[in-house]
């Protein structure tokens, strides 16, 4: 059975292909093509995981190119990390692609919307499988392009395009990083593999400071891709896109490819402790800082979206202080509910007709299906037990309790805090409160079952999925880890936070908007506001970077390729001309002073070679 | 068989010479166009006397060597005159004149 | 074999010249034809060449002016063949594409085909003399070509282009002649040379050799700062002759350095290879930059594939099987992809009439087939993995990365921006808003599908499977960086 592994994203891809060419043809029965292959690769990928899980392993490859006297090879590989996260992605995708039937009813560009989801889960799937960095990286870079064309999906907006070509750009900035990591670790070992590269790595006694280097750079590209601070600025701009894309790719596949590409190469990351120290310090800035700002946020999807980039950090902060596998069940549990939390935002979108909370409010008595599997999602989110984000979230933390580095305990547990309570505001705002806009309660109306159905099926994992695998994905990751140690009272106080979160939450927005605007009033909360609604003036600082190193240098040198080096050019020819024209002067037209100046010149020339010759 | 007859070769070179320049002088000075190609055929003929002097002085293997050269000059300068005066036939019935320097159409 | 390949197009444009006064479908079938038939020829090279052997194959070779030891020398290796395949396939989609000109459709062809020679000529030439006589030969009809059936500067586009190369070809000129006289080995013929000129130079007079034959390929690929010939060629190049000034006549410099610079002075590549790969980075930075601020459809793109010639500079820098590989497969990748440009460029200028990025737009909804193989082209231009663009350029600076890696990091700095000039590209052409006065244009013409899939299969095939490729240019480039004394 693992040797069919490859068939796994080889079924979405051969759907891409079938879309592309009958897609036109069958209208909207176009989304069956994808949503049948995702079928299949879901029950191809649990049979690998079982098979896994008995423990079954396989790295198998060809040769792929020979150049400048290298061998390339090519391949696959299925260990325990991979299978986990074939069946997590195709399962969450192929739900997300039957959503995505109900929510893109009627778009004009249905059929494209589909193959560009097919191709990306593909993409994923080849990234999750690939047994060597070059392959990965191509499917890392199929999946940035799908990513930039579903975020520019809806094109005609000008907004959209700006912010597919931001997400492409500032992701390009990650991926360079990783390019360089790549041909560092290349040109020293020869080799792309991910099984051998750490043992060959290790085996060259490189200075520290190298394997750093390349560590930090590989780091740079899960930076890019899972994006963290200060490359997180692309994906709140990436809500641009459909809603189902903002699932598939806050969810199950393009920002965890960057935390899976640190667990695939942790092999290299534990040669290098310094910059496996960098890791765990960004994941805790990023976990902490977007918490900031979700908490100000009032458009549905960005709250989320800055939820994304909380949690991501999470799973990076649980990397760096050498919890492989909390970062795994985390990036697990979270691609359950935050799909969820996406699709079911999309249903309130669907339903309200705007992404903008406050002028939502009530629309429980309305959406009950939708409203029941959003609060599920944020229960998980806010890792109130017994729900899925609680057993991952804490096996992180306890995790940087144990850890020498305690300022990453600190920053996860404020930030669990925060979690919970721009989770509740967000639940309060939307669904609870009275409706604070009469056209919007109006118009709403609960999902069709094509989108419900998801909604329902994904709500299980997300309520139930930390509980029950805990231990089990524990044992098949890390089977000969050492018991989690003990934390003692700071391992309630997550917990402790999350719950008073909530509590904040509830008070404040159950309660009138009066009380809100005097908190906000107070000097002391202003200044904090100011500087998370400002988003920490990370976009400003990347729109400065922009013009200081791409926009700028690039009217600079259009206009000196224009008129300097053009100029110079056009001034030879120039100079040439002007020359020919004095020249011209002597031209009479007069025949006889040119024999003159013939017989003059013969005469000279005789003189002097008589005087020469001697 | 040196300086036969006993007229010295510098005399034939001056002759040719003062033949050469009078030749010269009319190319570069006069206006009619007529006389210019005179003057080209006196220098030619400046050169032709040269040219058998030389041969008749020199060893006489080479006798008839310069010879040969003065009676190809011959034909060359019949022929330039030929074209010459065809060309000032056509210059004289275009532009009604065969003043030389009226004629610049070369001018830059 | 090789004569009549090169001299297949010539009998072509005899042909043109006495048919009489024949429709222009006449003209351009025989035309079409004259052109596939190197095609044919290459293919059946590729197939029957020797592998196993390498070197150089189905030599001819006859004395041509034995006075100065001048050889009608021709013959092909590895990197010769990927070239005339290039030269050849770009050749016939050029032809295809020229269907639409109008304008004195007989004397057209005759250049276009007179132009072809040269080409093949100049990459089959294994004698110093008729290299630079194919080399001139190309000049001529690609000044009329752009003189004639240019755009609007078109007497200065091609005054430019033509004072420019000939520039280039002069140097290289002097360059050989100094070869001459100063080994008095009575040859011109490049094995021979190779073999014999590095021993026969100090190593002074080797640098100076190889700097002046450098800046005459240099003007020809182009290097910052001798490229503005290119892009205002390019902008009055009508579409057909864009495509192969950019897929295949650029490749004439980087061809040249592999084939005469390298292998004959190989202490002065060595002595240079840090300034040639700096100004390789330069190359790719600069012109990223200056296309990142054009406003221009066509001048982007031109700049486009000034940039991707640094790519080939670095790859030669490096002078190790591994750069001379990236740096050939640089060179035919940034065919096929930047003829599919050209192509695209000419797709929306024959039905838009403007080139001026600004009044472009929203092309995606309204030419749906044209926005989508326009983003392909400029996503496969900016190295996506997966097509043939990634593969050169991650390889050859992989292996800069291992000599010179401050270079390697500028490089991939250059990466960014070659990404930036791209979806900027994209941004303004194909999306954003569909524009009322672009409402009513033909969708993509059969005759242009012709063109541009074959060429879209080769970026795919070379982007998934670049062995193809690859196992031809593996002994030539082997060979190249063997006289270099790489390793």
């Amino acid at each position: 059975m693992l040797a069919w592994a490859p068939l796994v994203p080889a079924l979405p891809l051969a759907a891409y292909v079938l879309h592309l060419i009958f897609g036109r043809r069958a209208g909207e029965r176009t989304a069956l093509f994808g949503i049948v292959a995702l079928a299949l690769s879901t029950l191809l990928s649990l049979a690998i995981l079982v098979q896994v899980a008995h423990g079954a392993a396989i790295d198998r490859s060809v040769p792929w190119l020979r150049i400048g006297g290298l061998q390339v090879r090519m391949g696959f590989a299925v260990g325990p990390l991979e299978a986990v996260m074939l069946a997590m992605v195709s399962f969450i995708s192929c739900f997300i692609e039957v959503y995505s039937m109900g929510y893109m009813h009627g778009d004009r560009r249905y059929n494209r919307f589909f193959s560009n989801v097919t191709l990306f889960v593909a993409a994923m799937l080849t990234a999750v499988i690939a047994n060597n960095l070059l392959l990965f990286f191509a499917a890392w870079e199929v999946m940035g392009l799908c990513s930039y064309l579903l975020i520019g999906h809806w094109f005609e907006d000008p907004a959209n395009c700006r912010a597919a070509t931001k997400a492409f750009m500032v992701t390009r900035i990650g991926d360079v990083g990783l390019l360089l990591g790549i041909w560092w670790a290349f040109s020293l070992t020869h080799t792309f593999s991910f099984a051998a590269l750490p043992g060959a790595l290790g085996a060259m006694h490189l200075p520290a400071a190298t394997l750093d280097a390349i560590a930090l750079l590989i780091f740079l590209g899960a930076v890019g891709k899972s994006a963290q601070v200060p490359l997180q600025i692309w994906l709140p701009d990436a809500m641009a896109g459909p809603t189902p894309i903002s699932a598939l790719i806050h969810a199950a596949t393009m920002v965890a490819a960057g935390v899976f590409l640190v667990a695939r190469t942790y092999g290299i990351f534990l040669l290098a402790p310094a910059a496996l120290h960098w890791v765990g310090i960004v994941g805790g800035i990023s976990a902490f800082i977007p918490a900031t700002i979700a908490c100000v946020q009032t458009d549905i999807k960005k709250v989320l979206a800055y939820s994304t980039i909380s949690q991501l950090g999470y799973m990076m902060l649980a990397m760096g202080v050498g919890a492989f596998e909390a970062g795994i069940f985390h990036l697990l549990t979270h691609a359950f509910f935050k799909a969820l939390l996406f699709l079911a935002a999309g249903s309130v979108i669907h339903a309200a007709g705007t992404q903008n909370m406050h002028e939502m409010g009530g629309l429980w008595r309305k959406l009950r299906t939708t409203g029941a599997t959003f609060v599920v999602g944020t229960l998980a989110l806010a890792a109130i037990p017994p729900f899925s984000g609680f057993w991952s979230k804490d096996a992180i933390l306890r995790a940087a309790w144990a850890s020498p580095d305690r300022a990453l305990y600190w920053l996860g547990t404020i930030a669990a805090g925060l979690t919970a309570y721009y989770m509740t505001r967000a639940v309060v705002l939307t669904f609870f409160g009275r409706p604070r806009d009469a056209h919007v309660q109006e118009h709403a109306h609960e999902s069709p079952a094509v989108m419900l159905v998801p909604l329902v099926v994904l709500s299980v994992p997300a309520a139930l999925l930390g509980w029950v695998v805990d231990r089990p994905l524990r044992q098949l990751l890390t089977p000969h880890a050492p018991a989690a140690a003990a934390a003692g009272v700071y391992g309630f106080l997550p917990l402790l936070l999350s719950l008073a979160g909530v509590a904040v939450g509830l008070a404040l927005y159950l309660g009138p908007l009066a009380r809100r605007e005097a908190l906000l009033r107070s000097p002391l909360v202003r200044p904090v506001y100011g500087l998370c609604k400002r988003l920490w003036f990370f976009d400003d600082l990347g729109a400065v970077v922009m013009y200081a190193v791409g926009l700028g240098p690039s009217y600079v040198i259009g206009a000196f390729d224009r008129y300097v080096v053009d100029g110079v050019v056009n001034g030879i020819g120039w100079l040439a001309m002007a020359f020919g024209r004095l020249w011209r002067k002597l031209s009479t037209g007069n025949v006889q002073a040119y024999m003159l100046t013939m017989v003059v010149a013969l005469a000279i020339g005789l003189v002097a070679l008589q005087a020469m010759g001697g | 068989m040196i300086a036969a007859q006993g007229i010295p070769l510098v005399a034939f070179l001056a002759v040719a010479a003062v033949l050469f320049c009078i030749g010269l002088f009319a190319a570069l000075r006069r206006a009619n166009a007529i006389m210019v190609l005179m003057g080209i055929e006196l220098m030619l003929n400046a050169v032709n006397i040269n040219l058998v002097a030389f041969s008749r002085y020199s060893a006489p293997a080479d006798a008839a060597r310069g010879q040969a050269f003065a009676l190809f000059v011959l034909a060359v300068a019949a022929a330039e005159a030929a074209v010459g005066l065809a060309l000032v036939i056509i210059v004289s019935r275009r532009r009604n004149t065969i003043e030389v320097d009226k004629i610049d159409t070369l001018r830059g | 074999m090789l004569s009549m390949m090169v001299f297949a197009p010539v009998l072509g444009a005899l042909l043109l010249g006495f048919m009489g006064g024949r429709s222009p479908q006449a003209l351009r079938s025989v035309a079409t034809v004259f052109m596939a038939l190197p095609l044919a020829i290459v293919v059946l090279l590729l197939a029957t060449y020797h592998y196993g052997a390498g070197g150089l194959q189905f030599v001819q070779r006859t004395a041509w002016v034995p006075a100065w030891h001048i050889q009608y020398f021709l013959g092909v290796d590895g990197l010769s063949l990927v070239m005339l395949l290039l030269t050849a396939a770009i050749g016939v989609v050029a032809t295809v594409a020229s269907y639409g000109i109008g304008d004195r459709v007989r004397e057209y062809f005759v250049w276009l085909l007179l132009l072809q020679t040269g080409i093949l000529g100049v990459f089959c030439a294994q004698d110093l003399i008729l290299f630079i006589f194919f080399f001139d030969v190309v000049l001529v009809p690609m000044y009329f070509l752009i003189a004639i059936w240019g755009g609007p500067r078109r007497q200065y586009a091609a005054l430019k282009f033509l004072i420019y190369t000939f520039t280039g070809s002069v140097l290289m000129l002097v360059a050989v002649l100094a070869l001459y006289f100063l080994t008095g080995r009575q040859t011109f013929a490049i094995p021979a040379l190779a073999r014999l000129a590095p021993h026969d130079l100090g190593r002074g007079l080797q640098l100076l050799l190889f700097a002046v034959i450098f800046i005459g390929f240099a003007i020809k690929l182009p290097m910052v700062p001798l490229h503005t010939w290119l892009p205002d060629a390019h902008v009055e190049a009508p579409t057909p002759v864009s495509v192969i000034l950019a897929a295949v006549l650029l490749k004439i410099g980087g061809y040249g350095m592999l084939r005469i610079a390298l292998p004959l002075f190989p202490q002065a590549v060595h002595a240079l290879a840090w300034p040639i790969g700096i100004l390789g980075v330069v190359n790719i930075i600069y012109a990223a930059l200056a296309a990142m601020s054009q406003h221009d459809f066509k001048k982007l793109v031109a700049y486009s594939s000034v940039s991707h010639m640094g790519f080939v500079l670095l790859g030669l820098a490096l002078a190790t099987p591994l750069g001379i590989d990236g740096a050939i497969f640089v060179m035919f990748s940034h065919g096929l992809i930047s003829a599919m440009l050209f192509l695209m460029v000419g797709v929306f200028y024959d039905r838009c009439h403007t080139r001026e990025l600004s009044r472009l737009g929203g092309m995606y909804r309204t030419l749906p087939l044209a926005g989508t193989l326009l983003a392909f082209a400029a996503l496969a231009n900016l190295g996506l993995p997966t097509l043939s663009g990634f593969v050169g350029e991650f390889f050859t600076l992989s292996g800069v990365f291992a000599t010179y890696r401050v270079l390697a990091f500028w490089a991939a700095f250059g990466l960014i921006l070659v990404a930036a000039f791209n979806l900027i590209l994209m941004q303004r052409v194909v999306m954003g808003p569909p524009r009322t006065e672009w409402e009513s244009l033909a969708p993509v013409s059969a005759r242009e599908l012709i063109t541009l899939v074959p060429l879209l299969g080769g970026v795919v095939l070379l982007g998934i499977a670049p062995a193809v490729l690859m196992n031809v240019i593996n002994g030539p480039a082997a060979a190249i960086a063997a006289s270099l004394g790489g390793r």
